[in-house]
């Protein structure tokens, strides 16, 4: 054990950040990273149980082709609405960087804190303040515009509680611009002595990436909105044609955010992935370099292909060609990622934990939501799968199927480190497989339902689809099932859950060299950094019942180039 | 302070006695230093990069406005060419100097705290408040008399302007093509107001002249006034806009977009003279110095960006015919 001197022992620190200081006063004014990026957490994941209940309503309605008694076309409206608006703005976007981010972020650069501690507070309070009125909205009548806010159903026609949920919407992209200017300053500024841009984790380097999509689209969304609401509160007539106004411009502005924001989704995810392949499967991440930069050639090209959601709109045949050629050149970073982490699969010592499980149904689907990607990419089999179930189909797979997979895959890994538990191995697995099969279930089948031309967003259709529709919310209720077991096993790890150790997995990233759960500060010493996906000095340690990492050696690998 | 630059610059050779060490001592030096950071200068660095970044997204937030102005132009370049006659180029003119010169004011401020000159920092930040005051009063005076005169936004552009309180309640029926025959034609609820308009058309077209379609704003806007002058004794009657056979279709969106343009522009710079006010209370109380001026730098930068923001917007609405 002489080899372990050189770190800070685990054992001999007492106050982690949870028992740091007491009472709820310490959580609503704390300036802690690891605080505010667990009240997020929870923040969020409530969100997910709301947004995921609208889901299952809306799956439930459409068991029976016709009308229901329980359950009118405009509340059916209403609910799709709220289950997209939810899971887009208060789950999937904040989900992995403000959430899980937030926490890993600054241990896994070294560093002890975000650069602006308070304006990651006042971030997180704004959320909840989007999120309230997003609450408020529903006592005012709620909104049926889908979650796209389509002029002019936003600024004529749907319900009463239409501007405060944009407004709500308005303050939600404050929260994550301010969530995306302290990443960045943060990756920036704050890296220690050692830790240089190829010595980052990839999961950075996808935060940061994200982080430059979130400051550079965002306020684009708060001004779509600002000007919706003004054009609905006032009818100034910008965006409604008959007083000279253009309603398309309204669907170029909330693309030009809501394109980039399905990688502020996406990007994340893929990091937390790269993670997890490599942890996992005790093996270097194979083209550290090729995967790096292919997270910033995603967040570059997310700007240009905003277009592509308006095919049909009437924009000139030029636009759409154009934009149809640049949605094409997408696919070579996203394969570039899929490829590099099979490749680092390859001959890897692969540990079949939740998080892995995870991490292997994150590829799985992002590939079918990708290659799905294409046909919706060409204009000529655009004009007959736009707005049918084989869209809807697409961006769960996307969306749901990779983004929020990984955010839960993120979760497993990093749960033990947040809370210092270990949770059940054999729920996580069976949990994990009932949301894989549930998945597949509800998804697949909408992508034959809309090849056959079943629209999206409609309340009632043809018998003949009814099969569909039968397997596809058999699908949900499984996949309902499998939130549900996590839910109660990772609850259930709170209270009576194994002590983690600190490093579970074999991880050599530095926040699995503090202890679980981290101190206040992260850090006693500003830690060394050698290569993060040099494994070779991690060994099992029986005595820890977790792994430990001979420090001297893994910097002294990194030194000599041996990780590389 | 030259203590903190040696160690920020040995960060990169100095790996190994890097640390709780050299941190304390900076802490316990520099009462201002977050416990996150190790010197004062990652301190500024990350305040200065942390506001660059904020200000890229507030280029990107004008920026949509700008993109929405080009094309609502490209689509009826007739409507701006005609409204920009009803903006007072004077006021607008003055407004870009005052603004300009305050950003001066604040790049002075700026110098003067780093070379720890308290009474010319106070004297500047004071005058670069004078300065954001003064443009927000000249901007009152001119939504005033538009408001006056309603040149307004929406259907409220064409209601007359005795009505125009009545008006703001009745924005609920939309106009239909040609909103000019919209008022013509009785609506359901706003009907009974608009009947005399409707009776009495062109009530005295012929003795209110077309604005003037030159350079000259300031002889329009004096010639507005008095038509508006002259509609408030006699009800009801309609504002001078209404009666201008030149008038094109659609005019009221170039008003839309001015008020929305300026209106956020304006918020921009009420925010700074709440900043800028509160830099000149914390500078009387000497809180800056040559080691700590953090603060008055970024307001600095926030403040060009305002200006910067402000001459563009000018000769957008008010110069270009």
């Amino acid at each position: 054990m002489t080899t372990l001197d050189s770190r800070p022992v685990a054992t001999e620190v007492k106050d982690n950040y949870l028992t740091f200081t007491r009472g709820l006063l310490s959580w609503i004014f704390t300036l802690d990273h690891k605080r505010i990026g667990v009240m997020y957490l929870f923040a969020v994941l409530g969100s997910f149980f709301v947004g995921g209940v609208m889901a299952l309503l809306v799956r439930t309605k459409l068991l029976f082709p016709g009308r229901v008694e329980w359950m009118t076309a405009d509340e059916y409206n209403k609910a799709f609405t709220l289950h997209g608006a939810i899971m887009v703005f208060l789950v999937i976007i904040p989900s992995i960087p403000a959430a899980l981010g937030n926490f890993v972020l600054p241990i896994m650069l070294g560093a002890k804190d975000v650069a602006f501690p308070r304006l990651n507070l006042f971030s997180f309070y704004l959320w909840l303040a989007g999120a309230a009125c997003a609450v408020y909205s529903l006592m005012a009548g709620g909104f049926d515009t889908g979650w796209t806010f389509y002029t002019p159903y936003s600024s004529q026609y749907s319900a009463g509680g239409t501007i405060p949920v944009l407004v709500g919407v308005f303050i939600l992209g404050f929260s994550s611009i301010f969530t995306g200017v302290n990443f960045v300053v943060t990756i920036h500024k704050l890296r220690p002595p050692g830790m240089t841009w190829f010595r980052m984790p990839l999961f950075l380097w996808a935060v940061y990436s994200t982080a430059l999509i979130q400051i550079l689209a965002t306020p684009v969304l708060g001004i779509t909105v600002a000007l919706l609401v003004i054009e609905r509160a006032f009818n100034i007539g910008i965006f409604d044609p008959s007083m000279g106004g253009d309603p398309v411009l309204f669907q170029h502005f909330f693309w030009f955010y809501s394109h980039p924001a399905v990688y502020i989704m996406i990007l994340p995810g893929m990091g937390i992935i790269s993670e997890l392949i490599a942890v996992h499967s005790h093996r270097h991440i194979f083209g550290f370099r090729f995967i790096a930069f292919s997270s910033v050639a995603i967040a570059i090209f997310s700007f240009l292909v905003w277009g592509h959601h308006m095919f049909t709109s009437g924009q000139s045949p030029l636009m759409n060609v154009l934009f149809s050629a640049i949605t094409f050149s997408v696919a070579i970073p996203s394969a570039v990622k899929v490829f590099n982490w099979l490749a680092t699969l390859y001959k890897g010592s692969i540990a079949f934990n939740t998080p892995m499980l995870y991490a292997l149904s994150f590829i799985f689907l992002f590939t079918i939501g990708g290659l799905t990607g294409i046909p919706l990419a060409v204009l000529s089999t655009d004009i007959h799968l736009h707005d049918t179930y084989f869209v809807v189909a697409h961006f769960h797979y996307v969306m749901m199927g990779s983004a929020l997979i990984a955010m839960i895959g993120g979760l497993h890994h990093w749960w033990p480190k947040m809370f210092g538990v270990m949770y059940s191995e054999f729920w996580g697995k069976i949990a994990c497989a009932l949301v894989f099969i549930g998945f597949n279930m509800t998804f697949f089948t909408q992508f034959m339902l809309g090849s056959q031309g079943m629209p999206r967003r409609y309340y009632m259709y043809q018998p003949e689809f009814q099969i569909y529709h039968h397997i596809s919310t058999g699908g949900s209720y499984i996949m309902a099932l499998g939130f549900l077991i996590t839910a109660i096993y990772l609850i259930h790890s709170l209270f009576a859950g194994k002590k983690a150790p600190a490093n579970p997995w074999g991880g050599a990233s530095l926040e699995w060299q503090c202890t679980s759960p981290p101190p206040h500060d992260n850090f006693a010493t500003t830690p060394r950094v050698g290569d993060c996906y040099d494994f070779s000095a991690v060994r099992w340690d029986e005595k820890e019942q977790g792994y430990v990492i001979d420090t001297e050696a893994h910097i002294a690998a990194a030194s000599s180039g041996k990780g590389h | 302070m030259s203590h903190s630059h040696a160690h920020a610059d040995s960060h990169g050779h100095d790996a190994h006695g890097h640390g709780g060490h050299h941190a304390h001592g900076d802490h316990a030096k520099y009462p201002f230093l977050a416990h996150h950071f190790d010197t004062p200068n990652q301190q500024f660095d990350s305040g200065k990069l942390g506001m660059w970044v904020f200000l890229a997204t507030e280029v990107l937030f004008f920026g949509a406005l700008f993109v929405m102005y080009a094309i609502l132009r490209f689509k009826n370049p007739e409507v701006f060419s005609y409204s920009a006659n009803y903006l007072n180029t004077i006021l607008g003119g003055v407004n870009t100097c005052v603004l300009i010169l305050s950003s001066l004011t604040m790049a002075l401020a700026v110098r003067a705290a780093q070379t720890n000159k308290k009474g010319m920092l106070v004297t500047c930040l004071a005058l670069t408040l004078a300065g954001a005051v003064g443009f927000m009063v000249i901007k009152y005076f001119e939504y005033t008399h538009k408001f006056d005169v309603n040149l307004k936004w929406g259907i409220n552009f064409y209601q007359p302007v005795n009505d125009a309180e009545k008006a703001i309640v009745t924005t609920e029926p939309k106009p239909v093509e040609n909103p000019v025959l919209a008022i013509t034609s009785p609506n359901p609820s706003a009907g009974v107001e608009t009947a005399p308009i409707v009776a009495t058309p062109a009530v005295d077209r012929s003795a209110i002249a077309p604005p003037k379609t030159g350079p000259d704003g300031v002889s329009t806007v004096a010639m507005v006034e008095k038509a508006a002058e002259g509609t408030h004794g006699i009800a009801p009657e309609a504002s001078a806009h209404l009666v201008d056979p030149a008038m094109p279709v659609n005019t009221h969106q170039f008003f839309a977009i001015y008020y929305i343009m300026t209106g956020l522009h304006g918020i921009h710079v009420v925010i700074g003279i709440g900043v800028i006010g509160w830099l000149l209370f914390a500078a009387m109380r000497g809180r800056f110095s040559s080691d700590y001026y953090t603060p008055v730098d970024l307001v600095g930068l926030y403040w060009h960006v305002v200006d910067l923001v402000w001459i563009f917007l000018f000769p957008l609405f008010y110069l270009i015919h």
